[in-house]
């Protein structure tokens, strides 16, 4: 690992405002609040928590497709926010879950992938062909694929044709929100092997979002546990897995069902009480789920505590 | 044990697809028996046909459709409208989708005492009641004044479940229960069935695309590939001996913790899941399959690996083990 990291969040934090209704006043939602990481070149940075826990809001950060309410975020070791669209697309660039809506469907596939580069306003029509036939056989598409539109492909291939379009602009960061949650699992497989072998063969470093735990440890080597908009743990992949430290980890980890007969559906110890981002409790934000909270843990907000093993926010810990 | 639900050599065609090509599912009085498949392989079909539900348009041919015995595959829409709700449920992936959103918890379920039962309101309101609080939610009479946008995913998947249950059904089919939820919730939602179907005798039809979720609640499990049942067993068994080599395929595909090393490319079935046509013959999987050959274009013969384990397939039971001999 040299220079600059190729993520760098510091102090990000973004908040909505939500309407309760046509008289009460809006509401205040902090959807991401005070995160700080940093991915080094050529990692995958695995992102898992519950829905509403805010990681899309981060990805979309980190895409720069939100402002942040306050912090920054650093690509490549340059500030986002201000950086030029067409700069930013060449260095990150984003994959998401449904192929289903994320590409045009009046379009050919070979003018789907060709769209970033397009953009870009400078490049030759020779040169755009050849590099989206490069992105196409690169995602394991044919030439003859190229010229269909996304309605006559399967969902597989339609998700290969986003992975085409993220990598045409030849981007060193990709951003991957679910890629392979509206897939089957023989398709989700060969999905997840092409990315791994895109991100050997091209050096690309992975900001991997999942709500799949099994999924991101294959994939994954470094995990962020996100719970009501903060990391409350993050450890390298195979620590996490093997020894995780906060409640809120070792819940997640427990739900996870694996294809193991006879284990029966465990317990998970959480209660019926579901986080709701509107109403964030006081002390830690998971004390009313927690199976193992102490007195302190309603008052009191941990602080995060950074070690050699990582960084975990939590009283117990 | 009694055949609950019984199906023989189901077969439906919606339109130009043959969506369901001779599928036989047994569900026993309080057996879990689940479906397992990917998209389009007549898994949900299956279930919808059972509960006569299916898309207008659409052909259904049985053998034999028995529940509890009597014969149903004859019955017309008044009689299934009798059985659906009451002796048979079902639940489905996206509560929200089969909730009414203009109407209020308590008066969906209470719905379905009055009709099939003529309970009195009052006493279908206690039954209500009642019925949260078995499934695991806290303040029984504030949910049922609520609307179902007011709730929580895992909150309304429960309230599904109760509404199924107003009835003391015998048979409950559900379908992808807990596919849109987190996995903590699926987690509780799953004990909740297995808990309620002990204690109520409920025989279960689960239809589900997550092996993870096969392999800790079924009791039974049949795989499904272009509208046949490939392969069906007791759940151990299906896990210890697959012999289909599309069931040894899928279970290469998940990744397991601590199973599949890191940075290991995972087991994948390359190609697509085909359309199957009326008219079509021989095995519907034989483009994927590394060990096809030339008598899989014709019948294949149904076979018994061992007591209770079926194979649909021309390699002979045991095949994956003597070739790695």
């Amino acid at each position: 690992m040299t220079g600059a990291p190729a993520i760098e969040v510091r102090g990000l934090r973004r908040e909505f405002r939500v309407r309760q209704g046509l008289f009460a006043p809006p509401k205040q939602v902090i959807a991401v609040d005070d995160v700080s990481f940093a991915v080094p070149a050529g990692s995958v940075l695995g992102v898992v928590g519950e829905s509403g826990c805010g990681k899309s809001t981060l990805a979309r950060l980190i895409l720069g497709l939100l402002e942040p309410t306050a912090g920054d975020v650093l690509v490549d070791g340059q500030r986002l926010s201000g950086m030029d669209r067409r700069a930013r697309a060449r260095l990150i660039q984003p994959v998401f879950q449904d192929p289903f809506a994320s590409l045009n469907p009046k379009r050919r596939v070979r003018d789907i992938v060709a769209m970033p580069l397009l953009a870009q306003g400078s490049i030759g029509r020779a040169e755009m062909d050849r590099r989206v036939d490069e992105a196409l056989d690169r995602v394991g598409l044919s030439i003859h694929q190229g010229t269909r539109v996304p309605a006559q492909l399967s969902g597989g291939q339609r998700q290969r044709v986003a992975i085409a379009r993220a990598l045409v602009l030849r981007p060193r960061i990709v951003v991957c929100d679910e890629p392979t949650s509206a897939l089957d699992v023989s398709v989700q497989a060969q999905i997840l092997n092409l990315l791994a072998e895109l991100r050997t063969d091209l050096g690309l470093t992975y900001l991997f979002i999942s709500h799949n735990l099994a999924v991101v440890e294959h994939i994954a080597s470094e995990v962020a546990v996100m719970y009501l908009g903060r990391i409350v743990e993050r450890t390298e992949s195979e620590s996490l897995f093997a020894a995780p430290r906060h409640p809120y980890t070792r819940a997640l980890l427990a739900s996870v069902l694996t294809p193991e007969p006879g284990l029966g559906v465990p317990d998970v110890g959480l209660g019926d009480i579901m986080p709701d981002p509107a109403n964030i409790p006081p002390g830690c934000r998971f004390h009313p789920r927690c199976p193992v909270a102490i007195g302190i843990c309603s008052t009191e907000a941990p602080k995060p505590a950074h070690g050699a093993a990582g960084l975990v926010e939590c009283h117990l810990a | 044990m009694t055949a609950l639900l019984e199906v023989r050599d189901l077969r439906v065609t919606i339109g130009s697809t043959a969506a369901v090509r001779g599928a036989s599912i047994t569900v026993n009085k309080g057996e879990t028996h689940c479906l397992v498949g990917e998209s389009g392989c007549g898994k949900s079909i299956s279930a919808l046909s059972v509960m006569g539900l299916l898309p207008r348009g659409s052909k259904r041919e049985t053998t034999a459709l028995r529940f509890a015995g009597e014969e149903i595959g004859t019955y017309g829409e008044k009689q299934m409208e009798r059985l659906r709700g009451d002796r048979m449920a079902m639940i489905f992936q996206e509560p929200m989708t089969s909730l009414n959103p203009a109407y209020t918890v308590g008066s969906q379920m209470t719905e379905v005492l009055r009709r099939h039962r003529g309970t009195p309101r009052a006493q279908a309101v206690d039954r209500a009641a009642e019925l949260l609080a078995l499934v695991g939610i806290t303040a029984p009479g504030l949910r049922l004044g609520q609307f179902p946008h007011q709730l929580s995913g895992g909150l309304r998947q429960r309230v599904m479940i109760a509404m199924a249950l107003m009835c003391d059904p015998e048979l409950l089919i559900a379908d992808e229960p807990t596919t849109a939820l987190d996995v903590t919730v699926q987690a509780q939602i799953l004990r909740l069935l297995a808990t309620l179907q002990k204690d109520l005798g409920l025989g279960i039809l689960l239809i589900t695309h997550d092996l993870g979720v096969v392999a800790r609640i079924a009791d039974r499990v049949s795989v499904m590939y272009a509208g046949e049942v490939v392969e069906s067993a007791p759940t151990a068994a299906l896990f210890a001996d697959p012999e289909h080599p599309y069931t040894r395929g899928l279970l290469t595909c998940v990744p397991v913790p601590g199973k599949v090393k890191r940075g290991e490319p995972l087991g994948s079935i390359p190609g697509v899941v085909p359309r199957v046509t009326p008219g079509f013959t021989g095995c519907g999987f034989r483009d994927r399959c590394s060990q096809a050959h030339a008598a899989c274009a014709g019948t294949i013969p149904r076979q018994a690996v061992a007591d209770g384990h079926e194979l649909l397939c021309t390699l002979s039971p045991g095949w994956g083990r003597q070739a790695a001999a």
